[in-house]
């Protein structure tokens, strides 16, 4: 680990959610820093928090307490309107279930992000090509979601996710939802994009192969990190 | 692509929905557009009535005849600058169904009162008043049937009839009338009053309103006091209004129906509301993810809101638009028959502007409460747990 200030830093995070009455607690004080460039799996039972970490980490909840930056920057006091500015252009999510817009086409749903940019469609045209050429896509730009197989549309998914070039990718069961060939695909994708285009990558998995991939593997219990370095 | 594509691509995701929805908001347009032009045309006598014309008529009601010799009396009321007289005829062409709007006038005063109305060649009007059996056209009835200066016309009665027998009086058109501008009527025949009272077989020395020009409009009261009481507990007992005021209760008979047809467009424009505002929503809350999503990416409240009020807005243009424009064909393809009756049909711009207007407030209420939803969802909520 070098000294340089880290991509992600969570300081005395807390996390708690009401359901009535009760109020459970997820995250209580949690620190976690996790340098530029890496590509950390996490891994943990079934509402451990593991999507909620990622939701904070990506600006679309808020902690009860604690700080959060993410490259140098403190989201914790933004408003609804700056978080919106400031994921368009520095977090790429990747979801379980694609989540593409089923009326458009692939390069459309890739393109959607570059609608918040002020970049002419020539432009816009030429770096969604960029993107689907690197998920390996480039001759199914017209089709859309439903001629599309499911690792197919995780692609266009990563596309999407690529397109504004940000530094941090955040990925919840990226191949839960996948047959093995298919999740090695989208793995394999994952790391060129770590190793290859140094995008600093938190994916969530409960698939030991998928875990693999990954540099890191964080444990996530109870609330707290338990770390293994992977054997290589 | 733009935000525009993304809201047609959104409105027509589920074609058949769409077009239904489409479909019931351009009958509702195509009714509001029909129906305003409509309105437009019986009430427009209001505005063009000059405010020192009043209007004699028996006070029982207005198809009652009265004695001819309540014009004399009336021309000596102080405050009366001139007084003409016309009675209904009930004239058609050729065939009941081609009704012309004709009446039996006093030759020599009728244009002097309505002079700001009518223009009359002064040569025409002379052969008018010296021939008999004579009459004058408006401009677009002479275009309508073709029929020029000399020509013979036979005009048939549907309440008249000759003395000699038989409904038809052979008159000859000495003249022709403009229209001092646009709005004016001229789909009209006027022949003489002394001529047909002494050819008819009933109904003589009856007339049937006086039209009568005061002074100043200041005078308008006392003249119609005045001539009201002179004719008090007589057999024909006259009631005396502005022409604005009879214009009016001339409407209002119409007034009646409108009211009807308010209500009628107005249930129909509620329904519609409901159905479209609950389509809305309904699609809406189907995408709560995407709009999930959407935010995930970047896409702020406020440009989710305008998204979703965008769609609902197109979707009310799509039907409005293509409504309003069948209304107006409707109105040209009607406008000859029924310019008798409602010489003004039409559907003008203003009708349009407003029907514009009432598609965006269509379009906003409809969209306004998914949209407000859609900006507020909260993104993990969205997405649920995954
Ligand atoms: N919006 C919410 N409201 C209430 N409870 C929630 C909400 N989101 C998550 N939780 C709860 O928080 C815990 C962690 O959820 P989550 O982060 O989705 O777990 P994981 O992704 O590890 O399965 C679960 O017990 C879940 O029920
Ligand atoms: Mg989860």
């Amino acid at each position: 680990m070098t000294t340089e200030s880290p991509m992600v830093r969570l300081t005395g995070v807390s996390k708690r959610f009401t359901k009535g009455k009760e109020t459970i607690s997820i995250f209580d004080h949690l620190d976690l820093a996790i340098p530029g460039g890496d590509f950390i799996a996490v891994m943990g039972p079934s509402g451990s928090g593991k999507t909620t970490l990622l939701n904070l980490l990506g600006g679309i909840d808020r902690a009860d307490g604690g700080e959060i930056a993410v490259a140098d920057r403190r989201i914790d006091g933004l408003s609804e309107g700056e978080l919106a500015t400031w994921r368009a252009a520095n977090i790429g999510f990747i979801f379980q279930f694609y989540n593409l817009m089923p009326m458009l086409t692939a390069a459309q749903n890739v393109e959607l992000p570059l609608l918040l940019t002020r970049l002419r469609s020539k432009e816009r045209a030429s770096r969604v090509q960029t993107a689907l050429s690197v998920v390996g896509l480039a001759d199914r730009v017209k089709h859309r979601p439903r001629e599309m197989s499911g690792g197919q549309q995780q692609r266009v998914a990563i596309a999407r996710a690529i397109v504004s070039d940000p530094n941090l990718l955040l990925c919840d069961e990226p191949t839960g939802d996948l047959d093995r060939h298919s999740a090695d695909e989208i793995l394999s994708i994952l790391q060129l994009l770590n190793g290859e285009l140094g995008k600093t990558i938190v994916m969530v998995t409960h698939d030991p192969a998928a875990a693999n991939y990954a540099k890191r593997i964080l444990h996530l219990d109870k609330g707290r990190f338990v770390e293994r370095e992977l054997a290589a | 692509m733009n935000d525009f594509d993304l809201v047609r691509k959104n409105l027509f995701r589920r074609k058949l929905r769409a077009v239904l929805m489409i479909v019931s908001i351009l009958i509702a347009f195509m009714i509001f557009g029909v129906l305003a032009g409509f309105y437009r045309a019986f009430t427009a006598g209001e505005d063009r009535a000059a405010a020192d014309r009043m209007i004699t008529v028996n006070k029982i009601n207005f198809t009652q005849p009265l004695p001819i010799a309540y014009y004399n009396r009336v021309r000596a009321v102080e405050g009366v600058r001139q007084v003409t007289f016309a009675n209904w005829f009930g004239g058609y062409y050729q065939d009941p169904k081609n009704f012309l709007m004709s009446l039996a006038v006093e030759p020599t005063t009728y244009f002097d009162v309505y002079r700001s109305e009518f223009d009359v060649p002064p040569d025409q009007l002379q052969a008018f008043i010296r021939d008999r059996g004579s009459a004058l056209i408006g401009e677009s009835l002479a275009r309508k049937w073709g029929w020029k200066i000399g020509d013979r016309v036979p005009v048939a009665s549907n309440i008249f009839s000759q003395k000699s027998g038989g409904h038809t009086w052979d008159l000859t058109i000495a003249g022709i009338v403009k229209g001092k501008a646009d709005h004016i009527d001229t789909n009209f025949l006027l022949f003489q009053y002394a001529y047909f009272d002494e050819t008819r077989s009933f109904g003589k020395d009856t007339i049937g309103w006086m039209i009568l020009q005061t002074t100043s409009p200041e005078n308008n009261d006392r003249v119609a006091k005045t001539i009201d009481a002179m004719f008090a507990n007589s057999t024909a007992e006259t009631s005396t209004d502005t022409e604005k005021a009879f214009g009016k209760a001339f409407a209002a008979q119409f007034g009646n129906i409108a009211l009807i047809v308010l209500l009628v467009v107005g249930a129909a424009f509620v329904t519609i509301l409901m159905i479209v505002g609950n389509t809305m929503a309904l699609s809406i809350r189907e995408r709560t993810r995407e709009i999930g999503v959407l935010k995930t990416l970047g896409f702020s409240g406020p440009r989710i809101l305008g998204l979703v009020l965008g769609e609902s807005i197109l979707l009310a243009l799509l039907g409005g638009l293509p409504g309003l424009a069948i209304a107006a064909l409707i109105a040209m393809a009607l406008r000859a028959s029924l310019a008798n009756v409602a010489p003004a049909f039409a559907l003008s711009p203003v009708i349009a502007l407003e029907g514009v207007a009432l598609m965006i407030a269509l379009g906003l209420i409809t969209g306004i409460i998914p949209a407000v939803n859609a900006m507020r969802l909260k993104i993990a909520t969205a997405l649920g747990r995954g």
